[in-house]
């Protein structure tokens, strides 16, 4: 019973998804890979490898980030782990270098990645501080440029800082990756204002990454335009990850919605309707009165 | 990532845009997405470049006013009081191109001359005594007679009396522009004159300014070389002048975003009478105000020119709004400050001298800015 309501869950969700995609004018592309799905997830803090493997199923993410530090190289290959939990076929493998204190960590992290067979994508996470987690936007815009020359597709973890944001850009990133607040924090968009002037300025995706910890904060990041939102301690240490992984799924579907449908300016606008200003009398056009007066 | 302008612009043609903006002008439902993108901007959120197309057309003449009292505004809280000044210098009207609308063109029999060095700094001196700081050099489109190294050794000589040095001249080549930066000279003013590329052949018979391309990327070689300030205009009468502002606004968007380090500045020249030029197509004064008016609210941060070339009644009028710059007190012929009698490019209409453009700005409650950056002066 309860498999048959999941899989008719996820059948549903990939049809509302597909459909959606259809008529999304600015479909999200990262590098040359396209994606239908909004929701990238991550694969920390689950309590077991068969809820981290359901939650990706019922997220419907074609993205998902591993830590390449708890990859275990020694593993025999017949063992299921992390990698093989994921589905490759469908889904876009992004190892992060969560864990790396400067540059010259995240850096060997990334090519010890790519020479397991991890492939060229990689979440850079330059965090030098063990508590929040915060990262190091110097550290992270040096391994950014060196990543970017050695052919690495680089998916930078930054602080809402604008002017970082064009940096990487220029450095050559894929993507740029944002905070809402810190890392596991779940308290949602604290950096909001910051955030709507990267999304404005971006030319590359703009992904909204930790601090996300509610279906209601990933509505909100994707109701201001951000391209795509990454999350994983909300799902991760929810009791059933499944269905928490499937309403962030829905938030983002329903947050895009409305993005492209200006839903939210269409209640503002009615609301002010009779308040509209050009409906009341003028008596003169104190401006541009210059423009009918006679004597030129 | 784009590599220039013109890639950017294989999905705009001229002609769809021009067609976008004729069912805007007559659709009967026009009316309701204006008031529409009108509460938009009132809660002061960014209209997006379809929306613009809205606010530039015949219907939108409706809400003028509303639009100026937005317009203005942005521009006091963007910009405060200040108006800057500036003055051009013409090096030269020698000119190996045939632009049908210019008093330069090679075919016109006219006085030529191309300033020598000396002659250039007396000229510019006699500006310097007015008061003016931010000098803008030009000459016509000819690279030999007032070559790049002619530029740079002009520069050399005033860098250490202007503030900024910027130029007006033909289009140049990245490393170019880098070495003119070594030389003082801060600010590149290009306009493309048309963007409609079939007019834009029809009215460049001769010289390089026939290659459109080239021009049309000009303002990326700049951004390229990191100029600070970077302008960017069409001369409006041309083609149709709704589409080209359409044009200036999504080129100066693109390079905004991609240069974030310069800043764009537009001006939106109207055709005026000049040597051989006689047929001057109308653009009404609501219709080239409403440019404006529509340009401030799609990009708050872009500095707005108008030149002499429109007349003292509608620059009083319209200044207030929303623009940022003005030149004071022009000459358009090489000389013309210390009275050589050579011909000029255009016609000027605002022929006041600087200190009544500054005592008009005054009356205005405006703050005239004679430096606003010290690049040149060493």
């Amino acid at each position: 019973m309860e498999v048959e309501l999941q899989v008719s869950l996820q059948n549903h969700l990939q049809s509302l998804l597909q459909e959606q995609f259809k008529r999304d004018p600015k479909p999200l592309k990262i590098h040359n890979r396209t994606f239908v799905s909004r929701l990238f997830v991550g694969t920390g803090k689950f309590s077991s490898l068969e809820s981290m493997k359901l939650a990706i199923e019922m997220s419907a993410t074609e993205m998902v980030t591993v830590a390449l530090r708890r990859v275990d190289l020694t593993k025999k290959v017949d063992e299921e782990d992390l990698i093989q939990a994921i589905g490759l076929e469908k889904i876009q493998l992004l190892p992060n270098t969560s864990g790396a204190r400067d540059a010259e960590e995240a850096i060997k992290l990334a090519k010890l990645s790519r020479e397991m067979g991890g492939g060229n994508w990689i979440k850079l996470e330059v965090t030098p501080d063990p508590y929040y987690l915060l990262p190091d936007g110097k550290e992270t815009l040096k391994a950014t440029e060196r990543l970017v020359k050695e052919g690495f597709i680089v998916l930078p973890y930054m602080q809402a800082d604008p002017i970082l944001a064009k940096q990487l850009q220029e450095a050559g990133a894929a993507t740029v990756m944002p905070l809402g607040s810190p890392i596991g924090s779940n308290q949602g968009i604290r950096t909001k204002e910051s955030i709507k002037i990267i999304i404005e300025q971006a030319f590359v995706p703009v992904v909204i990454d930790a601090g996300l910890g509610l279906p209601s904060h990933v509505a909100e990041a994707m109701e201001m335009g951000a391209d795509a939102v990454l999350v994983n301690t909300a799902i991760a240490i929810s009791h059933h990850s499944g269905y928490s992984a499937y309403s962030f799924a829905l938030a983002c579907l329903a947050g895009r919605e409305a993005y492209l449908n200006g839903i939210l300016k269409t209640k503002v606008q009615e609301l002010s309707l009779e308040n509209k200003f050009w409906n009341k009398a003028k008596p003169s056009s104190p401006l541009t009165g210059f423009l009918y007066e006679e004597h030129r | 990532m784009m590599e220039n302008f013109s890639d950017y612009l294989q999905n705009f043609s001229f002609h769809t845009v021009y067609q976008k903006i004729q069912a805007i002008n007559t659709q009967s439902d026009s009316y309701k997405q204006i008031e529409q993108i009108l509460l938009k901007v009132q809660n002061e959120e960014k209209p997006t470049w379809e929306e613009f197309l809205y606010l530039i057309s015949k219907p939108a003449l409706n809400y003028l006013e509303d639009l100026a009292q937005i317009a203005f505004q942005i521009t006091r809280k963007r910009f405060g009081n200040a108006i800057l000044l500036y003055s051009p210098l013409y090096l030269s009207n020698e000119c190996k191109s045939i632009c049908t609308y210019c008093g330069f063109r090679y075919d016109n029999q006219i006085k030529r001359k191309t300033l020598t060095i000396e002659e250039a700094f007396y000229e510019a001196m006699i500006l310097l005594n007015q008061g003016i700081r931010h000098i803008l050099l030009l000459t016509g489109e000819d690279y030999r007679n007032t070559s790049v190294s002619y530029l740079g050794k002009v520069a050399e000589k005033l860098q250490n009396y202007f503030s900024s040095i910027g130029i007006e001249v033909y289009p140049l080549k990245e490393e170019e522009y880098r070495l003119l930066r070594t030389k003082g000279i801060d600010s590149l003013t290009i306009y493309q004159e048309t963007y409609d590329p079939i007019r834009y052949q029809q009215v460049h018979l001769q010289g390089v300014k026939k290659r459109m391309i080239f021009r049309l990327n000009c303002p990326d070689r700049a951004g390229k070389a990191e100029l600070r300030k970077i302008g960017i205009g069409a001369l409006l009468g041309l083609s149709d002048p709704q589409t080209e502002v359409a044009m200036v606004a999504l080129h100066a968007q693109y390079l905004q975003k991609k240069y974030w380090k310069t800043q764009i500045t537009i001006s939106l020249p109207r055709l005026r009478p000049a040597e051989n030029v006689l047929q001057i197509p109308k653009i009404s004064d609501s219709l080239y105000t409403l440019f404006f008016i529509s340009l401030r609210i799609f990009l708050p941060d872009v500095g707005l020119i108008l030149s002499t070339r429109e007349s003292p009644y509608f620059r009083d009028g319209i200044i207030p709004i929303c623009i940022t710059q003005i030149s004071a007190g022009s000459k358009t012929e090489p000389g013309g400050y210390s009275g050589y009698n050579t011909t000029e490019q255009f016609k000027i209409e605002d022929t006041r001298s600087i200190s009544e453009i500054v005592e008009m700005l005054r009356k205005k409650n405006l703050d005239p800015v004679f430096t606003d950056w010290v690049y040149a002066i060493k």
